[in-house]
């Protein structure tokens, strides 16, 4: 499966250091995440919105993950400006929306979509094996951090098993219908999918201890520092903490 | 003249901006044996997936059976009559048990399960697997799956094999059964190899894909 398909690019953000864009991206989810109103979240979300311009991604793409994250947003605009205990009501019918519960929502849809857009502009712009590794360079938890590769690794390859298998399927001139076989078929698809998968990482995990492994990665390549990097790491966090600022201090 | 089975035009193909057929024409006309041979990455696999409609091409028309083939609805026929021998038997197999397992494309070609069973049975005398039927899947060694793998695309009676690699650990037992078949009951095939040999045993003329391109190989 191609999961990182932001991540090919020649873009400002594409040339970043990875740990900078990581240095930044914490920063902005947390304040951006307990920031209150709609000026504030609507700043970060313009701020974001640059990211997005800046690193230029896949129109297509980009909106489809959008679409799919904002679907559980919709609930949320289902259910909070009907079910928020506030005046003044806006009455349709028998059905009263609170004008509290509409601003509630609109904060939260501006909050979320801001930090997928800085999620996609500065963290899909690296590789996920990049990423891995500069947070070891941050000092994460390095079991952590091989959690989180192994993780991206095993998705991989539970959807490559899934590909196989619906070949094979294919090849041999199946079609769906409503019967018993389609059933069974369907069955032994999940079945295998799972034995094959859990065979496969056994096998991976067999060739990764045949080579030394040790329970995490060791680091081989190292990042150079740029000076543009630094710049725009103070740059950025200066923004996103000033724009915080702003909303306490206001 | 004999009516073309598989007719590629122009066939051009690249994974993500990386071109790996270029402009390729190729036919297969029914009763021949032909054999693929080039160097590895030079793109077999992809030819043949490109036939069975697993992968579009960029630009160029796939012909099969004397039409033209486009959307995974056409393929429908080609996968029923067009039997794809894949180059990592794990990718062939996935029901629980052998038996299943070559029971799985008869059933799909409308056969009962009472023909099934037949077939799977004569099958299995051919190949020599009888011992092997009940056994799940995942329990068999490298060779028996693909012994199995042969078995499951040889139960469908294809109007024409493409074999990806079948040779490949077999043992020279195995090996040679699976010439002395080849030789009598196939009349149509397309064998990708880099097994001289057993080219040379199979098939009448041999194609090279290289650098993009296919061409008949003169040193057969």
């Amino acid at each position: 499966m191609h999961l990182e398909v932001f991540a090919e690019g020649n873009s400002f953000f594409h040339s970043l250091d990875p740990r900078v864009k990581i240095l930044v991206f914490i920063p902005f989810a947390i304040l951006c995440a307990i920031s209150k109103g709609i000026i504030i979240p609507l700043l970060y979300f313009m701020l974001s919105l640059t990211f997005i311009l800046i690193a230029k991604p896949n129109l297509k793409v980009f909106l489809n993950r959008l679409a799919g994250a904002n679907f559980f947003i919709l609930f949320i605009w289902i259910f909070i400006p009907l079910s928020y205990k506030s005046n003044p009501y806006i009455s349709l019918g028998f059905l009263k929306l609170s004008y509290k519960g509409l601003e509630y929502a609109l904060s939260i849809t501006l909050k979320c979509n801001a930090i997928i857009f800085a999620t996609i502009a500065l963290l899909s712009t690296s590789t996920i094996f990049s990423l891995a590794h500069a947070m070891l360079h941050l000092k994460f938890p390095s079991k952590l951090v091989t959690i989180f590769f192994l993780f991206y690794r095993y998705i991989t390859v539970m959807h490559e098993e899934y590909i196989k298998i619906k070949r094979a399927v294919l090849a041999r001139g199946f079609t769906p219908g409503t019967n018993l076989h389609t059933y069974r078929t369907y069955a032994y698809i999940v079945g295998a999918l799972l034995i094959k998968s859990f065979e496969r990482s056994e096998e991976i995990y067999k060739a990764m201890l045949a080579r030394g492994f040790k329970g995490f990665f060791p680091l081989f390549e190292h990042f150079k520092l740029k000076k543009l990097d630094v710049a725009f790491a103070i740059f950025a966090n200066f923004i996103v903490i000033s724009i915080y600022l702003l909303g306490i201090y206001k | 003249m004999e009516k073309a089975l598989i007719k590629l035009e122009n066939i051009s193909f690249g994974y993500n901006s990386f071109p790996v057929l270029e402009n390729i024409n190729f036919e297969l006309k029914s009763g021949e044996k032909v054999g693929l041979i080039g160097p590895n990455g030079s793109g077999k696999t992809t030819f043949l997936y490109i036939i069975m409609g697993f992968l579009k091409p960029v630009s160029g028309k796939v012909f099969i059976f004397g039409r033209e083939r486009k959307k995974d609805k056409d393929f429908l026929e080609v996968r029923q009559k067009l039997g794809l021998l894949f180059q990592d038997s794990d990718s062939q197999l996935f029901c629980p048990t052998v038996k299943e397992d070559i029971a799985f494309g008869p059933l799909n070609l409308g056969k009962s399960r009472n023909e099934a069973k037949e077939i799977v049975k004569n099958i299995a005398k051919v190949f020599n697997i009888e011992h092997l039927l009940d056994r799940p899947i995942y329990k068999l060694s490298g060779g028996e799956k693909k012994i199995v793998a042969l078995a499951t695309v040889f139960a469908m009676n294809p109007v024409c094999y493409l074999l990806d690699e079948p040779s490949s650990g077999l043992d020279e037992d195995t090996r040679n059964k699976l010439i002395k078949f080849l030789k009598n009951h196939v009349k149509t095939c397309l064998i990708v190899s880099h097994d001289r040999k057993f080219l040379k045993e199979t098939v009448n003329k041999i194609y090279i894909l290289k650098n993009k391109k296919v061409s008949l190989y003169q040193d057969f």
